[in-house]
């Protein structure tokens, strides 16, 4: 009897105790969520507010009952906001399709071909993983400006297609398409690059995909090796773009308008993260970094 | 034989010139320069040969400035972040509700401009003559009094840098741990509770050791990341770092070599090749440790 | 300490989003474990055998129904208030730790009056050890272990906080065949020493059969029928459960009941008195058959089989539902491999009559 007692107390604390560490657990969860996401909403927040309003505010408010889209309009026409844009989509895109096809070209010799030297050059390109951006870029820089390629498209671009790593990711999974289909197609009479195209390709689809939406975002956000190619606004990119914008553009004051341009800016990745949530964190578990 | 031969390296020959001439040449190209005394890049001339640069680099105040600011800096957010993310992972696991939801928004920062996202924070913690800034307000409210953390004393700037750094590294260190906790299996979870393991106690003897390998994975990648901090000082502080002495080491080294006070290519890779070795040093006690402690 | 289930329920939301159906994985369960036996808990994969194991450990709760260990109801008690031991099928010995650590692991979480010193820990640790035979093991780690050498460590884990009830999930699935024998001896013997009441979980039933003083046969979350090994066997109360047991297992014809005698395919096999006039499946033990050179029942013969002490006599015959008909038969007697047919008669102990759609069995007397 005294027994049984007991364990309706036991049952009472246990209960009591769950439900206690579960609110804690929301609770904090909750908390970090808010810091994440309000520079997010302020930056929206302050984007819509019109410049008098925001600088009459002493104690800014949370909400904002006259949303204008004033700052907007401002952003693309007294700053070229839509210049910066226009440069890192064409720099974006360029650099990520000359990077898939070197990528794929080079991941295909690693996985399918036979040649010699195969395993030192790719015991090369492992160690070449391991070699920091910042070690490399001094000496870019001025093989770049000897070249007389500053401020120009391909000054940005070139140094900025290869990726060892995602060679590296490609080549894994092409390694683990059964030789078997290889020989079959030979057998066929299929010539290699038909075969990469039309079988390799095809199947790979999911990490080609990861690949280029990760290369997309660096090139996006990349902002170092503009910075330091192009000192002619015509060829900023964003980031520099939005650097240039906070010296010099609308005057230090017009905190609105800059906001307009940085929610401009962040839009677009925001949107393509929504909708590849899965592969972009699948991809970068398996071995992104930032930066 | 020959034929297959050449078609191998026909298909690598793209990514062999790119690699090599950005990547292989200028590796040891920044050797050499790093060794040229007063190398001008205009005239593409120098005197001699030695250590001249590194000597130069080590004495100049504004490195030791970026030394300072970079190990603090590393200090500071490494261990907080790490441990931060270990905590919202374990939470996050715990739940089943809106996970999905939390951890989408958690990954949001990694997608987004550091540079733009940046003068969010500055606008948030910079006081103007118009207004305090929100987190003055705040502080005002807990009975503090307002600093400038954008142009004030030098804490409260380290204080943004650091707060701005781990919102940014929080995505993926929160990632990749509660992939690992994922990982481990469910059944020594049973099979604890079944012996009636505290909560605590599976945490530190069963989740813990399973996890390490991730953790010290974290703990290495964040180093050699957070002795790579450049933009993050750069959005909040703007790009003459050197003047609100919150340059990092890879700041230095961008600076001496474009800029006001640039062109000076051996000094940067000097500075480069000091940055490089710290890390690698770092990185192999790392290493160390890890065969330590990390089980199996 | 005897185990009482009662109309023990436990349902599943549905896998598939759209249904709303819920998945039954145990279906009132009502049922009786005594003191200081060992039960199997047997049934196909998905018959909801593991699911039932959970709720008695406490890992799941039921969605209604009770568990009384002895007099005490522990229907809403955590796993670690039960005082139960349990062995999971992949062991769950946690690979940091060595096996002397995995041993002592649930004694470090005793706190309070129950709590132990180091000495102590060790001790009961080194007995459960010896238990299982592992003393000379206790600094390995789980890796350097055999699968079999695992398994014991697990056993001896679960034991060592002498627990009130031992449960196996799958004890001796990841085993080889080898391993599987010698391992299900170990566990006989272990649960004799230790008088400890055991349920273990498995879906073959040889294993069952050759270890537990009860089987409970479990059917998609039905329990089929509760006994002696032996009992079950002999007098099976369903087709599902003849066809489940023995190996190798239980012939099946199609049959026809007139006039009391059974028929199968036109021949009349067997008298059988109490049986009204109607289709059935006929279930014939491979033990069942007696060579008879004219025995009313004709198969094709395919082959023999020599097993040295019993011969296996393989044919076929036309109302056979499975592909060939196996009678074990003791060498003693001869069948020429060449004939082409071979005829039998039936013992009617081993031959047993269903409802040919309900699968229910049907009772009749012999004479």
């Amino acid at each position: 009897m005294s027994q049984t007692i007991d364990y309706q107390k036991i049952q009472r604390s246990t209960r009591a105790r769950r439900i206690l560490g579960n609110v804690i657990i929301y609770a904090s969860l909750i908390l970090w969520g808010l810091i994440v996401l309000f520079p997010f909403y302020w930056m929206l927040l302050t984007s819509v507010k019109s410049y008098g309003s925001y600088n009459a505010e002493y104690v800014p408010s949370f909400f904002t009952l006259s949303p204008t889209l004033q700052n907007y309009v401002d952003a693309f026409t007294t700053v070229s906001l839509g210049r910066y844009l226009l440069n890192t989509l064409i720099f974006t895109l360029i650099t990520t399709a000359i990077m898939l096809v070197v990528t794929t070209l080079a991941a295909f010799a690693f996985a399918r071909l036979e040649f010699r030297g195969k395993d030192a050059v790719f015991t090369l390109f492992l160690a070449l993983m391991m070699i920091p951006n910042e070690l490399v870029v001094i000496t870019n820089f001025t093989s770049i400006t000897n070249l007389g390629l500053r401020n120009t498209f391909l000054g940005l671009i070139l140094p900025s297609v290869t990726s060892v790593f995602y060679i590296y990711l490609l080549k894994e999974n092409f390694a683990q398409i059964p030789d078997e289909l290889y020989y079959a197609a030979k057998v066929d009479g299929t010539s290699d690059l038909r075969y990469l195209r039309r079988v390799m390709i095809p199947i790979c689809k999911p990490t080609l995909i990861t690949i280029v939406i990760l290369k997309i975002i660096e090139c996006w956000n990349s902002y170092v090796w503009p910075r330091l190619i192009t000192d002619d606004p015509n060829y900023y990119l964003v980031s520099n773009g939005i650097q240039e914008i906070r010296e010099n553009g609308f005057g230090r004051e017009n905190i609105p308008a800059m906001m307009a341009a940085v929610v401009v800016i962040s839009v677009p990745l925001i949107v393509l993260f929504l909708i590849f949530r899965k592969k972009i964190m699948a991809g970068v578990a398996r071995g992104g970094t930032k930066g | 034989m020959d034929y297959k031969n050449r078609k191998g390296w026909l298909y690598l020959l793209p990514a062999f010139l790119f690699l090599g001439a950005f990547m292989i040449y200028p590796l040891i190209d920044v050797f050499v320069y790093s060794f040229e005394e007063g190398y001008n890049s205009a005239s593409q001339t120098f005197f001699g040969t030695g250590l001249y640069n590194y000597s130069y680099v080590l004495h100049d105040p504004y490195f030791l400035q970026a030394v300072k600011n970079t190990l603090i800096l590393v200090i500071i957010t490494v261990p907080l972040s790490t441990g931060l993310a270990l905590l919202i992972s374990v939470a996050l696991s715990s739940i089943q509700k809106l996970r999905e939801l939390f951890q989408t928004v958690y990954f949001l920062p990694y997608v987004t401009n550091t540079l733009a996202v940046g003068l969010v924070f500055m606008i948030l913690f910079k006081k103007t003559a118009y207004s305090d800034g929100l987190v003055n307000l705040l502080i005002q409210c807990f009975g503090g009094s307002s600093v400038d953390f954008i142009d004030g004393p030098y804490w409260a700037k380290m204080f943004v840098l650091c707060f701005y750094t781990i919102w940014v590294v929080m995505p993926f260190k929160i990632l990749i741990l509660t992939s690992a906790l994922a990982s481990v299996n469910q059944t020594y979870y049973n099979a604890a509770r079944v012996d009636g393991t505290p909560k605590w106690r599976i945490f530190t003897r069963i989740t813990l050791p399973m996890i390490s390998p991730m953790i010290f994975y974290l703990i290495i990648t964040g180093f050699i990341g957070a002795f790579k901090a450049y933009s993050d000082a750069v959005a909040l502080f703007g790009t003459d770092l050197n003047a609100a002495e919150m340059n990092t080491i890879v700041g230095y080294v961008y600076d001496m070599l474009y800029g006001d006070s640039g062109g000076y290519p051996s000094y940067a890779s000097a500075a480069a090749i000091i940055l490089f070795a710290i890390v690698l040093t770092i990185t192999c006690i790392n290493l160390l440790v890890s065969k330590k402690h990390v089980h199996y | 300490m005897k185990i009482v289930l009662q109309n023990l329920t436990k349902k599943f939301p549905s896998r598939n989003k759209k249904s709303r159906e819920e998945v039954i994985a145990v279906n009132d369960f009502t049922f009786e474990i005594p003191d200081g036996k060992l039960i199997g808990l047997l049934g196909p994969s998905g018959c909801g055998k593991s699911t039932a194991l959970n709720l008695i450990c406490g890992l799941l709760k039921p969605t209604s129904g009770r568990i009384f260990f002895g007099e005490d109801d522990v229907t809403d008690l955590p796993p670690e208030h039960r005082g139960v031991g349990l062995v999971f099928q992949n062991y769950a010995l946690y690979p940091h730790l060595t096996v002397l650590k995995n041993i002592t692991f649930p004694l470090e979480n005793l706190r309070g009056a129950d709590k132990l010193s180091k000495e102590e820990m060790k001790k009961r640790a080194y007995d459960a050890a010896r238990l299982v035979q592992l003393e000379d093991l206790m600094d390995r780690k789980p890796s350097e272990l055999s699968g079999g050498q695992q398994q014991r460590v697990a056993i001896a884990r679960a034991l060592v906080k002498m627990p009130r009830v031992l449960l196996l999930d799958e004890p001796l699935s990841n085993l080889d065949a080898r391993l599987r024998l010698q391992t299900r001896e170990e566990i006989r013997r272990i649960q004799h020493r230790t008088q400890v009441t055991t349920i273990f979980v498995t879906h073959d039933q040889e294993e069952a059969m050759s270890i537990s003083d009860m089987i409970v046969v479990m059917k998609d979350g039905v329990v089929q029928q509760i006994g002696r090994p032996q009992e079950v066997y002999d007098e099976p109360v369903n087709l599902f459960v003849a066809k489940f047991l023995g190996t190798p297992p239980i012939n099946i014809f199609r049959g026809k009941v007139a006039d009391g005698r059974l028929y199968i395919g036109g021949e009349a096999v067997l008298p059988v008195q109490g049986v009204p006039d109607q289709e059935v499946t006929v279930g014939i033990l491979p033990e069942g058959f007696i060579l008879q050179e004219n025995g009313p029942l004709t198969c094709d013969l395919d082959r023999v089989e020599v097993m040295g002490r019993d011969i296996s006599v393989v044919s076929t015959h036309p109302c056979s539902e499975n592909a060939s008909i196996r009678s074990i038969i003791n060498a003693e007697n001869t069948v020429d491999p060449d004939a082409a047919t071979v005829r039998f008669a039936v013992k009617p102990r081993k031959l047993f009559l269903f409802h040919p759609e309900t699968g229910e069995r049907i009772r009749f007397t012999a004479e």
